[in-house]
């Protein structure tokens, strides 16, 4: 359904000195989603997550790559891929408060992309934008509202009906509910659920809230400075997993009460900077078991599993000849 | 592509059954805009509650009426058109002359009034042509960046380090003076203003959620520009407007001053004032009721434009 080979995004950036240099925002990532399937992205801030999804809508520049939805080669912008495209995929914003044109009706945003794309107006356009808000559970006495009438629950509600208003099979979720209260946060995945399934929906479903991705996604890649570390079903990662990146980002799940059941070493300092990466394994000068004189030098290989596959030296089944001891 | 189709089946099987029992009732204009209404009734009297600002409109709205109804309320009108009285030549404020007469026996209130009309005909089209000028300007540099917007803001920059009025005054000495001349040459001064206030406003609007949504929604850049750039520029503009209004007369009436602008004996303020500065301080009235007059109604648009601020300022709704 969706498969992207060997993305990579990287920007011109300037530093304090003036020198350009180059921000791997996103750094050779592969995916390939099935059809109806829920993939989860996560990771910390600044690992490009929402980068991948921007870039699959062309709202970020690509510099290597390709990109397929529905068997349909979608890598050169063009004006036919770029209209088939912004038909078939939609994205939902991480903040409905700012998502929404504060100038516009309901009616309008939501009917937005229909006038755009297709010949309906006036009435059949009232009726489908109704539909619409009807799918989403709003009724129908919002339609003439300003987004300042509104709550967050809503408006997040108001861009899901635009996004799905054209009826798109792939639908890129960027955290679309870490802006909304506690209460609405889980409305809202529940109705995210019921909509995949209604509308056979593909989800792309990016995140840093692991909890979040595991009600939702069937399958899960966990992100760190531009590259997939881990991938695998969503049950397989969150209950075992190969990575140490991925067990400190478990580890640091809060539970209530004070004991925690997984006892990962925290994570210490802040993810580098993608300007700067460091060599060798990216994750290196954070990884509490990391090897001497190999993961500083060599990038590592996909190790994989039965159900996934994770990036790591130490899953290395020749760990011993390829060098190096754990520190 | 099969499963898309059926993913389209199923869409149009919800679709259906909400057809079935969706009632279209048709609603008055008035339903459908009363979230507009609403908005529009909270500005009246977020408005209202401001005194200074009431007081400003109601400046500029009895300015307005004066210039509109002028030419029909004042009693000595051929005074405006270059009639000679020299029996009643300077005269003090009384019941028949309520603001004096001048070195020609010219009635001044009647000279005041109607120098209403052009002072506000010219505040508007200062404003209105470096506006015309400006807000494209800024739009442009703030869409387009790259080396167009350097060339634009480097030209704004360029016209925003001379003094206005300066260069005003060297624009109408080359054109020779004149009414005409005088609101050209303000107007060409006036805009940089503009294109600074609307090219931060567009860098800031561009990397809106809501413009990225639109791009991704696939809406051309014509409609993102005038659909959702555009109007959430206007409130800053009309501001800015406004307040500018008040300084044109200012700028307008300074040309008159230094005999550049309006020629006597057409009823300008300013060039009013520039003869009676002559008489001063002994017939003061000559010079003290257009100075009044043109005091008043910057201090009007200044009041509006301040009260107009607080509620277009997004900051204070929600």
């Amino acid at each position: 359904m969706l498969a992207v080979e060997n993305l990579k995004v990287h920007f011109d950036v300037k530093n304090n000195r003036g020198v350009k240099t180059k921000l791997r925002a996103v750094d050779g990532v592969s995916l390939h989603l099935k059809k109806g399937e829920a993939y989860g992205i996560v990771g910390e801030s600044g690992s490009g997550k929402s980068t991948i999804g921007k870039a699959v809508l062309n709202l970020a520049p690509k510099t290597e790559g390709k990109i397929e939805i529905d068997g349909r080669d979608i890598t050169m912008t063009n004006r036919a891929n770029e209209a088939w495209l912004r038909q078939n995929a939609q994205i939902v914003f991480q903040d409905p408060h700012s998502a929404l044109n504060p100038r516009m009706t309901i009616m309008r945003s939501v009917a937005e992309p229909i006038i755009v794309h297709t010949k309906t107006r006036g009435h059949d356009l009232r009726r489908r934008v109704e539909e619409l808000l009807d799918i989403v559970g709003l009724s129908k006495q919002f339609i003439y509202r300003y987004p300042h009438e509104l709550s967050g629950g809503q408006k997040q509600r108001v861009c899901i009906a635009r996004a799905i208003a054209l009826e798109p099979s792939l639908l890129i979720l960027d955290e679309p509910t870490s802006a909304l209260d506690v209460s609405v946060q889980s409305q809202i995945l529940e109705f995210l659920a019921s909509l995949q399934r209604d509308l056979n929906l593909t989800y792309l479903f990016i995140s840093h809230n692991l909890s979040v991705v595991r009600y939702l996604c069937q399958r899960v890649g966990v992100m760190y400075l531009g590259n997939i570390i881990e991938e695998g079903t969503t049950k397989t990662v969150f209950e075992h997993p190969q990575h140490p990146y991925t067990k400190a980002l478990l580890g640091a799940i809060p539970y209530p009460g004070a004991t925690q059941p997984q006892s990962a070493p925290p994570l210490i300092g802040d993810i580098p900077s993608p300007v700067d990466l460091p060599v060798g394994c990216r994750f290196h000068t954070r990884c509490p078991v990391k090897v001497a004189n190999l993961c500083d030098r060599l990038a590592p290989e996909h190790h994989h599993q039965t159900l996934g596959w994770a990036s790591c030296h130490l899953l290395d089944p020749d760990l011993d000849k390829v060098g190096g001891k754990p520190e | 592509m099969v499963g898309s189709t059926n993913q389209r089946t199923n869409l149009a099987t919800v679709m259906l059954i909400q057809d079935s029992n969706a009632d279209h009732v048709s609603e008055s204009f008035a339903d459908r805009h009363a979230s507009t209404y609403r908005t529009l009734r909270l500005y009246a009297r977020t408005f209202r509650r401001n005194t200074s600002a009431m007081f400003g409109l109601a400046i500029v709205v009895v300015f307005l009426v004066v210039a509109a109804i002028g030419p029909w309320i004042v009693p000595f009108p051929e005074d405006a058109t270059g009639a000679v009285h020299l029996d009643i030549k300077l005269q003090p404020p009384d019941s028949t002359h309520w603001f004096g007469t001048d070195e020609v026996g010219n009635d001044i209130f009647t000279r005041v009034v109607l120098g209403t009309r052009t002072t506000l005909q010219i505040a508007c089209i200062v404003t209105g042509v470096a506006m015309l000028i400006g807000v494209p300007l800024g739009m442009i540099a703030g869409l387009v960046g790259g080396w167009v917007q350097e060339a634009i803001m480097r030209v704004t920059d360029v016209f925003l380090s001379v003094p206005g009025l300066v260069l005003a005054i060297a624009i109408v000495g080359a054109l020779g003076p004149g009414i005409v001349n005088a609101m050209l040459a303000l107007s060409l001064v006036w805009w940089p203003g503009y294109v600074r206030l609307v090219q931060a406003k567009t860098l800031a609007l561009k990397n809106e959620i809501y413009v990225q949504a639109a791009y991704s929604i696939g809406a051309s850049k014509l409609r993102i520009v005038f659909i959702h750039i555009l109007p959430n520029c206007t409130s800053p503009i009309i501001v800015k407007a406004s307040m500018d209004m008040g300084m044109a007369i200012l700028g307008a009436a300074s040309l008159g001053f230094l005999g550049l602008g309006a020629q006597p004996p057409f009823p300008e303020w300013g060039a009013m004032i520039s003869i009676a500065r002559t008489y001063l301080p002994d017939w003061w009235w000559y010079s003290f009721f257009p100075g009044l007059a043109i005091s008043l109604t910057v201090l009007g648009f200044n009041l509006l434009g301040d009260g107009l601020r607080d509620i277009l300022d997004p900051k204070h709704r929600d």
